[in-house]
């Protein structure tokens, strides 16, 4: 069966979607994904969909199910590289994709996964902060 | 039938699987990048398509579009018209709702289509199923 690999760097997983993804295979990696973040307990998702030329509906229903999942699993999800005229797109189709973190390309994306994972092991880094200022 | 002008171009695609809504998308793309529409008018119609015709296949039971060039004057349009033998759309303006589905989608499909064209029109009965047609200009 035809599937989008995932690649797997300490806790964070990486995906980069080459392909014109139809329905099945985007559940596939719906699938495969949440199975490896359980597996492997990962701690970080870092989707790269530059090479999309359009998210519909379904696309956007799927990524947006992925954050959620991995959000129950205890790890952050970062879309990056979304091109400009599908975000366009995105926003008159109606899709605002709740609850997902995107990024403009995979450096500022693995900056913010570093960022959420740090955050969570050590909570009450912020307030020590803020009271030492 | 909406749009206007002569039809310089036509062609047929099947909707029968999902991997016919990813040719439907390929095909459109095809044509928009052909007569230089933007890329940003690229996708939108493009998108568009790929919504009516998963509607054409899940809730059309499998069905085609026609795609058209349309030269209206000056203007340039793409139309495309997916044709269905389902149970056709009873409430038209509900389902164009958005949020609204009979089944589990998001329900953006018909009316997130409808804001990406210029011109849209739903034709349907119970007998002969739902004939969906969108036009965008360039
Ligand atoms: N070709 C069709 N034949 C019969 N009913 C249709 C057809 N197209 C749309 N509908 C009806 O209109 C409703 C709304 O369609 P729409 O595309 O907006 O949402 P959806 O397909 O249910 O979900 P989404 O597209 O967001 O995944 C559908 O749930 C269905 O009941
Ligand atoms: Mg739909």
């Amino acid at each position: 069966m035809e599937r989008i690999p995932i690649l797997r760097i300490g806790t964070y997983l990486l995906v980069t979607i080459q392909v014109d993804m139809h329905d099945q295979l985007a559940l596939t990696l719906q699938t495969d994904l949440t199975d490896r973040i359980a597996e492997v307990g990962a701690r970080g998702v870092l989707i790269d969909i530059s090479a999309l030329e359009i998210v519909d509906s379904y696309i956007g229903r799927t990524l947006a199910n992925i954050a959620s999942m991995a959000r129950v699993l205890d790890a952050a999800t970062v879309v990056v590289g979304m091109q400009p005229a599908v975000a366009i797109t995105l926003v008159e189709l109606g899709m605002t994709l709740p609850g997902i973190h995107t990024a403009m390309d995979v450096d500022s994306g693995m900056q913010f996964l570093r960022r959420s994972v740090r955050d969570a092991e050590d909570p009450d880094d912020w307030r020590r902060n803020s009271t030492e200022e | 039938m909406i749009g206007a002008g002569i039809v310089l171009k036509s062609e047929t695609v099947p909707i029968q699987t999902s991997g016919d809504v990813v040719l439907v998308r390929q095909r459109v793309r095809a044509c928009a990048v052909e007569h230089r529409f933007t890329i940003v008018e690229q996708t939108k119609i493009v998108t568009a398509a790929s919504e009516l015709a998963r509607n054409t296949l899940e809730h059309g039971l499998g069905g085609s579009v026609d795609l058209e060039v349309l030269k209206d004057g000056g203007r340039l349009g793409i139309r495309l018209r997916f044709q269905d033998r389902g149970p056709g759309i009873a409430n038209i303006a509900l389902a164009l709702t958005d949020g609204y589905s009979s089944g589990k989608g998001l329900g953006l499909g018909l009316g997130g289509s409808k804001r990406l064209v210029h011109e849209f029109e739903i034709e349907s009965s119970p007998s002969a199923g739902a004939t969906v047609t969108v036009v965008r200009w360039k």
